[in-house]
């Protein structure tokens, strides 16, 4: 088989794995856009404060170190303990939904009614507001996450695909494990959203804000709890990728890059998040190989998904799977 | 007593139709013109004009452009940073291909070509509305961003892929390059921003400016009673673009001398200006100019106090800012979603009033 397929083949099979991760960062602005018809910017900064979290509880770092010895003049960096992975996870988790209801309380509860503009704004302040809230309280530098989580070569598929072709494909056992726990995160909130009481009110909501009101559903319940669900997704998406390349600032970018996937699969679609994910990573890296390296000077994945989303939406407004817009004067 | 319509009597509509219709508001625009060309271009250095002035002066006119686009228009567009960097690699080709005219006219030049880049960006704006548009313009900002770092004609293949501005003279004076005195920058800068306010200022109140509204407020009902929306959403994109365009020419030409562009006009630059937009107020020139001068000051001043009073590191300083940045935003949003200018809309009111209220 000629070279440039094989290297197609595995470029396709590594952007599937990357789609899936662009994919779990486009749930959480999906959940969100349809409970609450808020498009939250701040989601790419929720992972990273999530990952930030958790690498703080893991390591026992002081909370606001700097600036407790900016005021003071000590020196505190660290607790003498370390906690165990699933341990930090779950107090992780914990602070999401501390943090959910708080911008419950002290945002949302008053910009409701205001235009979808206004609160789409206020998201990007929460990101500014959480950006630099992360970096006060956990310190700035960049932070290693290991959750034990498998990482490299996966040696089987490298050996196997040697065998068929004579030359072995590179897939990090990471997107692998990311991979299947996408799937997992997927096939949980389907069926939290089909059975749970809690989770057919919140369809309810998504439906009909005014009609789910009439029934007796607790709007500001529901918000908590869509806002917590986001942040717990946030913090897989943390996890992953901040297994892969660091808890740093970047992390916040990657809500960048499941803006696209967004466009592309619809607003309102949780299989719009996934289906467009994978588009927009295979799409990516096929470009970049067979167009974007060769002719166009490289890096042509920083706006790739944007122009692919771009282009596809003039011809369908609502992307791939979102529900039909519909005017009325 | 201030702001007062009594006694002021309009015999001609040329009268009752210009710009200030009440005197002292009229008083008022002619002192501050007083005062920013006769009286501030004394007593300025090189420390005010780096740090507050020039910058103010250019992000004014940035914030005027978006807030046409944003606020009138009501077409949301993140991609302001991609056509300042537009504005700026177009005046450094000018410069070096043209050397013999005048930079004035190479603004102006500039400015042009980034309104046909903005027209070709707001065309999608026709099929997709909303956020879907927000995200779109992201295309523009990511892909001029890349365009200008990965084709080397637009840097004239210079070895660290940096434009560097050369020396330019407005009547013998320098205002470009390392030679320029801090009052001729300010002066150059501010002479192009009254320009454009008087510009802005009279488009949206005239049909322009009308059907930009009508648009923003609904565009199905607009499209009905006769707005045509492909020349009115995509003169807003030209327009929007046009101010960009120089306001981007000025901050790489005058302000800053050298240039990089994902570092100067990158997505951060985007936010800031939409920024300055919201928290100035939507739909109001003035409020470009309240948002432009709050979000330029503001860190000077935090700078000043955590860093300079407190003794605090320079990196928790900058974290601290963001927060209050940040949190102001969404402080605003929630007390006052019309932003500066609303607040001063009231304290007008108040004083037309004053000081017998009932």
């Amino acid at each position: 088989m000629p070279d440039i397929v094989l290297y197609a083949a595995e470029v396709t099979l590594n952007g599937l794995m990357a789609g899936v991760l662009y994919a779990l960062v486009a749930l959480g602005f999906v959940l969100i856009f349809k409970a609450s018809g808020i498009f939250n910017y701040a989601q790419g900064v929720l992972a990273l404060f999530a990952a930030l979290t958790l690498v703080g509880i893991q390591k026992g770092q002081v909370p606001f170190a700097h600036l407790i010895n900016a005021m003071t003049g000590n020196h505190y960096t660290n607790f003498p303990w370390e906690v165990p992975a699933i341990v930090a996870i779950l107090l992780a988790a914990a602070v999401m939904v501390v943090l959910a209801i708080i911008i419950e309380k002290v945002v949302l509860k008053h910009l409701v009614n205001q235009a979808p503009i206004i609160l789409f704004m206020a998201t990007i302040g929460m990101a500014y507001f959480l950006e630099g809230f992360g970096d006060v309280m956990w310190g700035s530098d960049i932070k290693t996450l290991d959750v034990g989580l498998p990482q490299g070569i996966n040696d089987t598929i490298d050996t196997v695909t040697f065998n068929m072709f004579g030359y072995g494909f590179f897939i990090d056992n990471l997107d692998i494990v990311a991979a299947i726990v996408a799937v997992l995160l997927v096939s949980a909130l389907t069926v939290f959203s089909q059975y749970s009481k809690q989770g057919r009110a919140l369809r309810a909501v998504a439906d009909d804000h005014q009609a789910a009101l009439s029934v007796g559903i607790s709007l500001r319940f529901i918000w908590i709890l869509v806002w917590s669900i986001a942040g717990f997704v946030a913090l897989v998406a943390g996890i992953m990728w901040g297994s892969k390349s660091g808890v740093q600032f970047s992390l916040s970018l990657i809500a960048l890059k499941a803006l696209p996937v967004l466009m592309l699969g619809g607003f309102t679609s949780i299989p719009g998040a996934i289906v467009g994910g994978l588009i927009i990573g295979v799409g990516e890296k096929l470009f970049e190989l067979l167009i974007g390296a060769p002719f166009l000077g490289g890096a042509t994945e920083n706006w790739f998904a944007y122009v692919l989303a771009l282009v596809f939406l003039v011809f369908r407004p609502q992307g791939l799977f979102g529900e039909k817009i519909i005017e009325r004067v | 007593m201030f702001y007062r319509e009594a006694g002021d009597f309009k015999t001609s509509y040329r009268e009752d139709s210009q710009t200030f219709p009440i005197k002292f508001d009229r008083l008022r625009y002619y002192a501050v013109l007083a005062v920013a060309f006769g009286i501030v271009p004394l007593f300025i250095n090189d420390y005010w004009a780096n740090a507050v002035a020039v910058p103010f002066l250019i992000y004014a006119i940035a914030a005027i452009g978006l807030n046409i686009l944003v606020g009138y228009a009501g077409q949301v567009s993140l991609g302001t940073g991609g056509f300042m960097a537009v504005g700026a690699y177009a005046v450094y080709k000018l410069m070096t291909a043209f050397p013999d005219i005048n930079i004035f006219f190479h603004v102006i030049i500039a400015g042009f070509i980034t309104a046909a880049v903005g027209v070709i960006f707001g065309l999608p704006s026709l099929r997709i509305k909303g956020f879907y548009l927000a995200v779109a313009t992201l295309a523009a900002q990511f892909f001029l961003v890349w365009l200008f770092n990965k084709v080397p004609w637009f840097y004239n293949y210079s070895a660290s892929g940096q434009i560097n501005a050369p020396e330019r003279t407005v009547f013998g004076v320098f205002v470009t390059g390392a030679q320029t005195s801090a009052m001729a920058k300010y002066m150059f800068c501010l002479v192009v921003l009254t320009l454009v306010a008087l510009v802005a200022r009279n488009l949206t109140r005239g049909t322009v400016g009308r059907k930009w509204m009508a648009i923003r407020d609904m565009d199905i009902a607009a499209e009905i009673i006769g707005v045509n929306p492909l020349t009115t959403k995509l003169s807003a994109f030209a327009v929007s673009s046009f101010f960009i365009g120089i306001a981007g020419a000025l901050f790489f030409a005058v302000y800053l001398g050298a240039a990089e562009v994902g570092e100067a006009f990158g997505i951060q630059k985007s936010f800031l200006i939409l920024f300055m937009v919201i928290i100035g107020g939507l739909g109001s020139i003035f409020g470009s100019f309240a948002g432009a001068a709050f979000l330029v000051l503001l860190p000077v001043f935090l700078k000043n106090v955590l860093v300079g009073t407190l003794g605090w590191p320079t990196d928790l300083a900058a974290h601290i800012e963001l927060m209050i940045v940040g949190g102001l935003i969404v402080a605003f949003l929630i007390a006052e979603p019309h932003g500066l200018a609303q607040l001063w809309r009231v304290a007008k009111e108040k004083l037309r009033l004053w000081p017998f209220p009932h």
